[in-house]
């Protein structure tokens, strides 16, 4: 064992401890870190916005290089602080407005052409072969459908519908075990990324 | 039977503490476990693997310390190859709360290989909109990213003398915790036809195996395994490699508690009837 | 006027901009759409006003209301002196702020996600059961996946490995396919909704 001196590793393991705390039962240590950890956050998040958005994109074109294009995006920017005076609150809808507009405006072709067409061409069916190739092909498409299906409901599941529709049931159950069998992974490597820190960082068991 | 409603009835806490035990006995004691190669991994391996030397990656890390022990051995193990390689990186993240850990990134691994700031790699640090992120690279990138992290005019900076856009960009890596990698395929892909990869938490890599197929993803890193997978390939020991006995064993952990939990739920079915 | 019909004006009026200029590959048009994607990077950085304007508001309620007081104090305390931290200390690796970041925030972010795998555990004992055929297959996929994807698996036999990776490449992917194509078409049926002015639900009360 060679547990570690720096105060800075300490103040670590004693704030993920305070964490874990809370399995046992909800303890004032807990919520203490967990307003700690909301506080850091919002505080580090003022930061890098201001320093990697703000000031190069805004501030320093307008006040310090005299862009004064740059006037319209301030005074977009500006009226975020409408939220502060409640009778004018409703001037945080112009910048929101801008950026939906322009956001959506922007993505609709290429996701149209990425998430619709793309993924269509590769479900249909190549040509017919005895081989695993078109097998697994056809699954695809039989299943594609069939979920597609389940989730039309704008019509009532009713006769062949039904029997597609349960089909579809089938290939999600499937899909949905798989995911959760990665889920299973994600979750319980997060819980060892901790327990790795605690006793390699902290307490010097492991190298 | 008493011990069947005995363990159907037992403490919560008594199952953290099963947990917790099979998850320090591997650590402290590893296994050696052997560590594969799947299809998705070697792809993107392989991709960057043929790379010609001073082609430029863009690696964004969209991530935060929620996905730490998943995302973060992904972006090191990418980095460390394309420097491995004399590649040219460009590091970038979409994730505020994960600038540190891109930062972090950014800093150490390039001190390894003795790679020169401006001309071997930059960090962008920060950008606030995906949208416009992603569609800026396809523009002029020293126009839409004017400053670098570290304040540095990017027109200064020798690497973006001859990269302009997404047309001197080999590949994009975004390694995320959520569906940003996504993002980078509808707008990257659909509007510039950039190649992109992915490295993602094991709870969304399952998602993501129709982009895999159609080749909009060049390849894809899952959870703790894929970045152990990586780590292997480029034959370098780190945090998802320590891991991964680990994992192995509390994966089979949790099938014996939910089968276990099975035959207690059917044989008090049983004895109910 | 001003408080609905000119921000949906200007939505639309973005939204429609935004999506012809995809087709028009002219000189000018480029210089537009460059000129937005710097504009929306700098208007974009301002929205962290929000989330701490309505954060400082609720917490100081609380404490004028006097409830949990030494936890909200810790919050704002927290808040301020990281802010401060930060612009007088900058950014750089190695400063104090970065210090707080590997520190404090890592772990306490890290651990909070951390003990999930806890409740995983537990509901995996108690709450996953094999109630019907569905749930049934739901179980053995994910038990066949979480075996051959670790090394484990290749130890029982070479086929769990394959078998597991033809889950994934095969009737896994046609349901995420199936939900994806879905989500795409939600996305941008919304999209042209929200540019339209058909769905408002943005423009709040």
């Amino acid at each position: 064992m060679n547990i570690s001196l720096n105060p800075w590793i300490w103040i670590a393991a004693i704030l993920t401890i305070a964490i874990f705390s809370f399995l046992y039962k909800d303890n004032p240590l807990y919520k203490f870190a967990e307003h700690l950890l909301v506080g850091v956050t919002v505080g580090y998040y003022i930061n890098i916005y201001w320093h990697n958005a703000a000031y190069p994109y805004i501030i320093k074109p307008l006040f310090l290089e005299k862009q004064f294009l740059t006037l319209i995006p301030f005074m977009f920017a500006i009226l975020y602080f409408s939220i502060l005076i409640p009778k004018y609150s409703y001037f945080i809808r112009y910048p929101i407005g801008f950026l939906l507009g322009a956001l959506n405006g922007m993505a609709i072709s290429p996701e149209f052409k990425e998430a619709i067409l793309v993924q269509v061409k590769d479900t249909i069916l190549p040509p017919f072969s005895f081989s695993l190739e078109f097998f697994n092909s056809l699954i695809i498409f039989i299943g594609t459908l069939c979920v597609l299906i389940y989730f039309f409901f704008s019509l009532e599941h009713k006769g062949v519908l039904k029997g597609f529709s349960r089909i579809g049931i089938i290939f999600l159950m499937i899909g949905f075990g798989a995911s959760f069998g990665y889920t299973v992974m994600a979750r319980i490597s997060l819980l060892i990324g901790r327990i790795i820190f605690l006793l390699k960082d902290w307490l010097g068991i492991i190298r | 039977m008493k011990f069947l409603e005995y363990l159907a009835k037992i403490d919560r806490r008594i199952i953290y503490l099963i947990l917790a035990i099979f998850i320090i006995i591997p650590l402290i004691k590893p296994l050696n476990l052997p560590i594969g190669s799947s299809h998705p991994v070697k792809s993107l391996f392989d991709f960057i693997e043929k790379q010609p030397e001073g082609a430029v990656i863009v690696l964004s890390m969209d991530y935060d310390a929620s996905v730490y022990p998943e995302c973060h051995p992904m972006s090191r193990a990418i980095a460390r190859h394309a420097f491995l390689k004399n590649l040219r990186l460009i590091g970038l993240t979409l994730n505020p709360a994960g600038t540190g850990l891109a930062l972090e990134v950014m800093t150490e691994i390039p001190k390894e290989y003795n790679k020169k700031y401006g001309k071997d790699y930059v960090f962008l640090g920060f950008r606030p909109d995906i949208t416009a992120t992603i569609l800026g690279f396809g523009e002029d990138i020293r126009k839409i990213f004017p400053y670098d992290y570290f304040g540095n005019k990017t027109d200064t900076l020798p690497i973006f003398k001859d990269v302009k856009n997404y047309d001197q960009i080999a590949l994009v890596v975004s390694i995320s915790g959520s569906a940003l990698p996504v993002s980078w395929i509808y707008l990257a892909r659909g509007r510039y036809g950039q190649d992109i990869a992915a490295g993602v938490t094991a709870v969304m890599a399952a998602d993501y195996y129709p982009y895999l197929r159609t080749g909009q993803f060049v390849g894809l890193l899952g959870g703790m395994k894929g970045a152990a997978e990586y780590e292997k390939l480029i034959e370098r020991r780190e945090l998802a490699t320590s891991g991964i006995d680990a994992v192995s064993i509390s994966h089979i952990l949790i099938i014996l508690f939910v089968i276990i939990g099975n035959i207690g739920y059917i044989v008090l079915l049983k004895r109910r009837k | 006027m001003l408080q609905k019909k000119i921000p949906m004006f200007i939505c639309f009026l973005m939204g429609f901009l935004l999506f012809f200029q995809f087709y028009i590959p002219t000189s000018w048009s480029q210089n537009f759409y460059s000129t937005i994607l710097r504009w929306i990077l700098g208007i974009s950085s301002f929205a962290i006003v929000l989330a701490v304007a309505s954060l400082v508001r609720h917490h100081t309620r609380k404490i004028k209301e006097r409830k949990d007081i030494p936890y909200s104090i810790t919050l704002l305390v927290s808040l301020v002196a990281t802010a401060l931290i930060g612009f007088i200390g900058g950014i750089k690796s190695g400063t104090l702020f970065d210090k707080i970041f590997n520190y404090i925030q890592i772990p306490l972010q890290s651990s909070m996600f951390a003990i999930l795998a806890f409740y995983m555990a537990s509901a995996a004992y108690r709450a996953f059961r094999a109630r019907n055929i569905e749930a049934t297959l739901l179980l053995l996929a994910a038990f066949i996946v979480m075996i051959g994807v670790i090394p484990i698996g290749d130890l029982i036999h070479p086929y769990v490995p394959s078998f597991a990776q033809w889950i994934l490449d095969v009737p896994n992917l046609a349901a995420k396919r199936g939900i994806a194509i879905g989500v795409g078409l939600g996305i941008i049926a919304t999209s042209i909704k929200i540019i339209l002015g058909i769905e408002r639900n943005w423009l709040g009360r």
